[in-house]
C-alpha cells in the first residue's frame, strides 16, 4: 500500500482533488447508483407483483447458478438476475430513428433526460469520511440550490422529447408534463426552506450536523416533508402523478418513438432521479447518515463505521424507494387539472404559511 | 338521460385524503402479506402454492372443447389420409397459408381403395395459418381439424412450414364415416343384386 | 488554473452566444433558444470563477431552468415557420450600424478606464448570508421594489389572459 501513498503524496493538491473526486463519481455512478436504479426496477416488479397477487419475475438464471444447491434456487426464484436480462436485452435491440423526428432532438432528449438525475447526486453526502476522504463528491456551500437548478434543468429532456417526435400527441404529452414538473419545482422550493432557516447554512452537510445534534427535521418540519415527498412524486412524474405518462399507455406519449438505449435512458432517467430525490429527503429529513444510537452520529473514525454510515444511509433511501414504489400501487391517478390545482393554489400558499410560522417560532425562541 | 351522480360532501379531514390514503394502505398490506393459494387453479398448484401466476411449462392450463389450435390433418381407422385433395381448403384460407399440389393424371393414387385422388404435396404454413378454422369447416370430407396445439415453435422459418407427413403424424386418427368404402361396398352389391325376372 | 478556466468559459459564453443569434445548424429557433441555456450556463461557470456561487446556482435555477424553458414553450407552441427573407430597409441598416457601434466604443471606453484588477475576489465568508443581509438592510428598497414590479407583471398576465366575462 505504501506505493499507492507515495504516488499520492507526490501529486498537487488540485491533482489529488481530482483524482479522488474521479474516483468517488466512477463510483457514486457505477457501484452505487446504476445498481440501485436496475435493482429498483425489480423491487419495483416484485412488490406490485405481490401486491397485485402475482409473483413477478421468478425464473430468470444463468445456466450455471440453477444448480447450486440451496442459493441457486432461491436466488432464481427472487429474480436477482431479471435486470440484467433486461440491460442484456435493452442493449441488443435494434436502435430504430423514424424517419419524420427532428434527428438532433432525438438524439439529445434522453441524454437531457437522464444526466441531471447523475448530477444531483454529487452533492448528496453518502457517509461521513472514509479515511480522510468526505463521501460526497462535491461539497458545496450551496448543495440545496444546486440540486434545484439541476432538477429545474431535468424539465429539458421531457420537452425536447416531446418536440422531437414532431407530432401532436407525444408533443402535447411532453408539454403537460414539463408544465407538471415546473410547477412542482415552486413547491418543492419553497418546503424545504423552513429547514435551512433552522440550521442557517445552505450546505447539506451542516444539516446533517444539526440533525445529529438536535433530532431529525421530520420531527420539526412535518408540514416540509409532507410538501416535498407530494412534489418529488409531482417531479419524478410518477403515480399518482402520472397523467402525462399514462397517456403514453394509452395513445401515443413523449417516448413511444424511442427504442433500445434511448428508452433505457429514459426508464433509467426516471428510476435515478427517484433514487436521487430519495436521498435529498433522506438527507434533509431523516438525518442522512446518522442514527442516534450506536456512536453513529459521529464521523467515521474507523473504517468499519465509515462501512456503517453508508449503510444506513443506503438504508434510508431504499425504505423512501420502497415508499415511492408502494404508493404507485395504493392511489388511483390524479386528473391533470386537480394535479395543478393542488400545485399551484395549495401548494403555494401553504409553503408560504409554513416559512412565516417557522420563522415566528424561531423569532420567539431566539428572544428567550 | 344522464344519471345524476350524488358526490358526498367531504368533511375537511377527508379533503385532505389522509383517510384515503389510510385505506388504500390497509388494502395493499393485507394483499402484499397474503401468501393465498390462487382460487383458479386449487389443487392442481400443489408445490406452487401462490398467487394467480400460473408457473407454465410445469402447470399447463385445461384448453376448452372447441378451441382452435393448430390444423392438421388426420387418417381414419384404417390409417389412410382422408384428403382427396379437392382444394377447397387452399382456396378459402384467408392468408393462403395452405399450399397443395394434386396429383394430376399421372400422379400417385390414393392410398384407400375407391378414393379418387390424394394430395401430392400439402403444406401449411404455420406462419401464416390465422387459426381461424375456414379449412376445418369447408371441408368435405373431415380431413382437417384444428386441434388443440397452440404453442409452435421453430427457429428457422422453414421449420415451421409443416409438409403431408408431419401433419398426418401430429393429427392422430378420426374415424367416422368412410364414405368411400361404403360407397365401393354399395356399389359391389349392386353388381350382385338380383333384378327382377 | 483559473485563468485557463475563465478563458474557457469566456469563449464558450461567446461562442454560444454568437451561436444563438447565427447558427448554421438550422433555421429552427428552438435551436437558438437551446444555445441560449448553454449560454447561460457558462456564465454560470464564470459567476463560479468570481467566489459567487449563490448567484451561479440561481442563475441556473432561475434562468436556465425555468425562463428559457418557458421560452421554449412559447416558441414550440407558437409553431414559428423559418424566418423568411424580409427585404432590409436601409434606415433600419444604418440605425442599427450606429447603435451596435455605439455601444461598442461605450464598451470599450469603461473598460479601459477601470483598470483590470489582478487578484479575484476574496470568497465573502457564508455569501448567501451577507446576500441576505445585505439585501434586507442597505438595499431593502430597490428589493421590494423589485418584488413590486414582479407582483404587476403577474397580475398583468392574469389580466390579459382571462377570458371576457360575457
Amino acid at each position: 500500500m505504501d506505493w499507492i501513498n507515495n504516488l499520492i503524496a507526490g501529486l498537487s493538491a488540485g491533482q489529488q482533488l481530482a483524482l479522488f473526486s474521479l474516483l468517488k463519481i466512477l463510483a457514486a455512478i457505477f457501484l452505487v447508483l446504476l445498481p440501485i436504479v436496475a435493482y429498483t426496477v425489480l423491487v419495483e416488479r416484485k412488490v406490485s407483483a405481490f401486491i397485485q397477487d402475482r409473483v413477478g419475475p421468478n425464473r430468470t438464471a444463468p445456466p450455471f447458478i440453477k444448480y447450486l444447491p440451496v442459493i441457486g434456487p432461491l436466488l432464481q426464484r427472487l429474480g436477482i438476475f431479471q435486470p440484467l436480462a433486461d440491460g442484456l436485452k435493452l442493449f441488443l435491440k435494434e436502435d430504430f430513428s423514424p424517419s419524420h423526428v427532428r434527428t438532433i432532438y432525438f438524439w439529445l432528449a434522453p441524454v437531457l433526460a437522464m444526466v441531471p438525475a447523475l448530477l444531483t447526486i454529487a452533492v448528496i453526502p453518502f457517509g461521513s469520511k472514509l479515511g480522510a476522504e468526505k463521501m460526497v463528491i462535491a461539497d458545496l456551500n450551496v448543495g440545496i440550490l444546486y440540486t434545484f437548478g439541476i432538477v429545474s434543468l431535468s424539465v429539458y429532456g421531457i420537452v425536447l422529447a416531446g418536440y422531437a417526435a414532431n407530432s401532436k400527441y407525444p408533443f402535447l404529452g411532453g408539454i403537460r408534463s414539463s408544465a407538471q414538473m415546473i410547477s412542482y419545482e415552486i413547491a418543492m422550493g419553497l418546503s424545504v426552506i423552513p429547514v435551512f432557516m433552522m440550521v442557517g447554512d445552505l450546505n447539506l452537510g451542516a444539516v446533517i450536523d444539526y440533525q445529529a445534534k438536535h433530532g431529525w427535521f421530520i420531527l420539526y418540519a412535518p408540514v416540509s416533508f409532507a410538501m416535498f415527498l407530494v412534489a418529488a412524486f409531482a417531479e419524478t412524474n410518477r403515480l399518482p402523478f402520472d397523467m402525462p405518462e399514462s397517456e403514453s399507455e394509452l395513445v401515443a406519449g413523449y417516448n413511444t418513438e424511442y427504442s433500445s438505449m434511448k428508452f433505457g435512458l429514459f426508464f433509467m432517467g426516471e428510476y435515478a432521479a427517484m433514487v436521487a430525490v430519495s436521498g435529498m429527503m433522506v438527507t434533509l429529513f431523516f438525518g442522512g447518515w446518522t442514527l442516534p444510537f450506536w456512536g453513529l452520529d459521529q464521523p467515521a473514525t474507523s473504517l468499519l463505521l465509515s462501512a456503517a454510515h453508508i449503510g444506513v444511509f443506503l438504508g434510508k433511501t431504499l425504505g423512501l424507494l420502497l415508499l415511492f414504489i408502494w404508493v404507485r400501487w395504493m392511489l388511483p391517478r390524479f386528473r391533470y387539472d386537480q394535479l395543478m390545482d393542488l400545485g399551484w393554489k395549495r401548494f403555494i400558499p401553504l409553503g408560504l404559511a409554513n416559512i412565516v410560522v417557522t420563522a415566528l417560532v424561531l423569532l420567539l425562541l431566539n428572544r428567550n | 338521460m344522464g344519471k345524476i351522480v350524488e358526490r358526498a360532501n367531504l368533511r375537511w379531514f377527508e379533503r385532505l385524503y389522509l383517510p384515503a390514503i389510510w385505506s388504500g394502505f390497509k388494502v395493499t398490506a393485507r394483499h402484499f402479506f397474503s401468501w393465498k393459494r390462487s382460487e383458479v387453479y386449487g389443487k392442481e398448484q400443489a408445490g406452487f402454492e401462490l398467487k394467480a401466476t400460473m408457473q407454465y411449462p410445469e402447470e399447463r392450463w385445461t384448453v376448452p372443447t372447441g378451441y382452435r389450435g393448430a390444423p392438421y390433418l388426420v387418417s381414419d381407422q384404417d390409417g389412410h389420409t382422408k384428403c382427396v385433395s379437392c382444394q377447397l381448403c387452399e382456396f378459402v384460407c384467408p392468408p393462403k397459408a395452405i399450399k397443395i399440389i394434386p396429383p394430376g393424371p399421372a400422379g400417385k393414387s390414393a392410398d384407400r381403395p375407391n378414393a379418387e385422388k390424394m394430395p401430392a404435396e400439402f403444406e401449411i404454413n404455420m406462419l401464416r395459418c390465422i387459426f381461424c378454422g375456414l379449412c376445418q369447416e369447408v371441408c368435405p370430407e373431415e380431413a382437417i381439424f384444428l386441434q388443440k396445439d397452440y404453442s409452435l415453435t421453430g427457429t428457422t422459418r422453414a421449420e415451421l412450414i409443416y409438409d403431408k407427413e408431419k401433419l398426418l403424424a401430429l393429427g392422430g386418427t378420426h374415424g367416422g364415416i368412410q364414405k368411400w368404402k361404403h360407397k365401393l361396398d354399395e356399389a359391389k352389391e349392386q353388381e350382385t343384386f338380383p333384378l327382377k325376372d | 488554473m483559473e485563468t485557463t478556466l475563465f478563458y474557457i468559459f469566456a469563449a464558450l459564453t461567446l461562442l454560444f452566444g454568437f451561436l444563438c443569434v447565427a447558427n448554421p445548424f438550422s433555421r429552427n429557433p428552438v435551436t437558438s433558444a437551446m444555445f441560449l441555456v448553454l449560454t447561460m450556463i457558462s456564465i454560470s461557470g464564470l459567476f463560479i470563477l468570481l467566489q459567487a456561487f449563490f448567484l451561479a446556482a440561481v442563475q441556473i435555477l432561475v434562468y436556465a431552468g425555468a425562463v428559457m424553458v418557458l421560452f421554449l414553450f412559447v416558441i414550440m407552441l407558437l409553431d414559428l415557420k423559418e424566418a423568411e427573407h424580409t427585404h432590409v430597409r436601409k434606415v433600419a441598416l444604418v440605425t442599427g450600424l450606429v447603435s451596435v457601434m455605439g455601444l461598442g466604443v461605450m464598451l470599450v471606453l469603461s473598460i479601459a478606464g477601470s483598470g483590470i484588477v489582478e487578484a479575484p475576489a476574496k470568497r465573502a465568508i457564508g455569501d448567501t448570508k451577507l446576500l441576505g443581509q445585505l439585501l434586507f438592510s442597505k438595499y431593502l428598497l430597490p428589493f421590494e421594489i423589485v418584488s413590486v414590479l414582479l407582483l404587476v407583471a403577474m397580475i398583468g398576465v392574469i389580466l390579459l389572459s382571462r377570458k371576457e366575462a360575457k
